[in-house]
């Protein structure tokens, strides 16, 4: 593949939307993790849902 | 009396008397004018030409900062209630605010303009131009303006974070008064086509701001 | 199973949670096949290579509007309906819409250094992309700035229409604008018609992003909703716990 007098803009691109893309997904699954521990901490504390508790 | 003139005589009385903030708005124009040319120089030339958009940005930033309070005074003495549960439409009280605020603040802009415009080194023509497009301009950013008021009150939440959400939706705006403006000074096209489209950016952001506005009071008072 | 379901929060927990893993199989396949086309087409005639370009620039700005109009729905659902998962839809859809307008604004940069000569020109699609941007960051900014979620939401549906009203007026005040600044200096993108060897690629590319906004939407969704959850919990347990300084 010969990108050409401009391959450094070309690469950058691709690049830069690889790392945008990284790091929307590496933020929702921090995200994710963290959610998930602050439930199961407060799980853990005896603390849950009224729908829980009367089913 | 009814409500609605009522509501207008109150608002219009309270933005003149002393500690209203009317003079304030065209105090803080005169400021960032003067700031100008302590910026950029004291070039007369560079200053004609670019002194209309620095009239529009000073009227922009000055009408957008003296709405800050609109409502959220209201809200604390708790007058805001009492619109709220009135027989008149929200939709109406909220204009006759909005006519109120733009009298005391937007028409002093436009009546200062001829005088900061010989500041900015332009001639008596260009300043009446520029003030005609400031007199039809400027009800449009108070009405948009509103939609950040109101929604202050909703947020309980003021000053930057509303310009940061306003300023975006003034762009048209801005472009239209400057134009018609550099229109009427140096052409090359007519004055009369920026200038209706700005007549009609003021009529879309009366209807959009004064619904906008009653929709967030009403959210924000729940 | 009706549609209805998905409505309630954890009816849409269990149901996302069930269909994730197929969305990100599918977004991974089509990101695959994409990347595969998009190296194999051939260069345009007139830009060369950095036509490449085009094939993340495209797609992002694409999105950057369907972001928009995503939240705009969910802003109806919101004022309307007074529907939470409406809500979670709209404050969930707003950091990735603005990330693909942050990419749409790069690359379209990094395009134009080699074509315009300079990174940065003041043409009439990339201001409107930057305004769009700036809406997107204000809107990030009174989510993060209210406390109470149901309120922030409601004043953001709010903010949410009124740009949607708004941004093509300002779409089209910038194309004028920028027709009286600058006659005839934009490029024309692409050439008058686009040949199918660019377009597929392009449109397979669309399609990817398309797919990868959808799966990163939902995944950003439900952790807005645990996180939701997480914060009624902390407000039982201090309100069920007084003075135990929780």
């Amino acid at each position: 593949m010969n990108l050409g007098p401009h391959a450094a803009f070309i690469v950058a691109s691709y690049a830069i939307a690889a790392a945008v893309v990284a790091v929307l997904i590496g933020w929702i699954a921090f995200d994710n993790r963290a959610q998930r521990r602050n439930l199961a901490r407060l799980e853990a504390h005896g603390v849950t849902r009224r729908s829980e508790n009367s089913a | 009396m009814s409500s609605l003139t009522a509501l207008f005589m109150r608002d219009f009385r309270l933005a003149i008397r002393v500690g209203g903030g009317g003079g304030i708005g065209v105090l803080f124009f005169l400021i960032v004018v003067t700031l100008t040319p302590f910026a950029i120089g004291p070039d007369l030339a560079l200053l004609a030409r670019i002194g209309p958009a620095i009239l529009w940005l000073g009227a922009l930033l000055a009408s957008l900062l003296t709405l800050d309070r609109l409502f959220t005074a209201d809200y604390e003495d708790g007058s805001l209630d009492l619109v709220l549960m009135a027989d008149t439409p929200l939709e109406l009280a909220v204009a006759a605010k909005a006519a109120a605020h733009w009298l005391t603040t937007g028409l002093p802009l436009v009546i200062a303009t001829p005088l900061l415009g010989l500041f900015m080194n332009l001639d008596a023509g260009a300043s009446a131009a520029v003030a005609l497009t400031l007199l039809a301009g400027t009800p449009a950013l108070t009405f948009i303006g509103l939609i950040g008021a109101a929604l202050s009150v909703a947020l309980r939440r003021g000053g930057l974070l509303l310009a940061v959400l306003v300023l975006p939706l003034t762009v048209p705006v801005l472009i239209f008064g400057v134009a018609a403006s550099n229109a009427a000074i140096i052409g090359p096209l007519p004055f009369g086509t920026p200038f209706t489209i700005l007549c009609a950016l003021t009529m879309i952001s009366l209807v959009v701001g004064v619904f906008a506005a009653a929709a967030a009071l009403r959210q924000g008072m729940e | 199973m009706p549609l209805i379901d998905l409505a309630n929060p954890t009816r849409y927990l269990q149901l996302s949670g069930r269909a994730l893993p197929w969305l990100i199989a599918i977004t991974a396949a089509a990101c695959v096949a994409g990347l595969y086309l998009t190296a194999n087409a051939p260069d345009d005639y007139q830009q060369g290579a950095t036509v490449k370009i085009m094939f993340i620039h495209v797609p992002a700005a694409w999105l950057g509007m369907f972001g928009w109009a995503m939240m705009s729905a969910a802003a109806l659902g919101t004022l309307v309906w007074r529907h939470p998962l409406a809500d979670v839809a709209a404050k969930a859809a707003a950091p990735i819409g603005a990330a693909f307008t942050f990419l749409c604004l790069v690359t379209g940069s990094l395009w134009g250094r080699p074509m315009w000569g300079t990174y940065w020109v003041w043409d009439a699609r990339l201001t409107s992309v930057l305004l769009l941007f700036l809406m997107y960051l204000g809107v990030i900014a009174l989510w993060r700035t209210v406390e109470d979620p149901s309120r922030a939401a409601r004043a953001a549906a709010i903010l949410t229409l009124v740009g949607a009203i708004n941004l093509p007026i300002i779409k089209w005040s910038v194309d004028w604008w920028n027709t009286l600044h600058q006659p005839a200096s934009v490029i024309k993108m692409g050439g008058p018609a686009i040949y199918s060897t660019i377009l597929i690629p392009l449109l397979v590319m669309a399609i990817a992003f398309t797919l990868l906004f959808m799966t990163l939407h939902v995944a950003a969704m439900r952790n807005e909703i645990l996180r939701r959850r997480v914060r009624t919990l902390m407000l039982m347990q201090a309100q069920t716990a007084p003075g135990s300084g929780a």
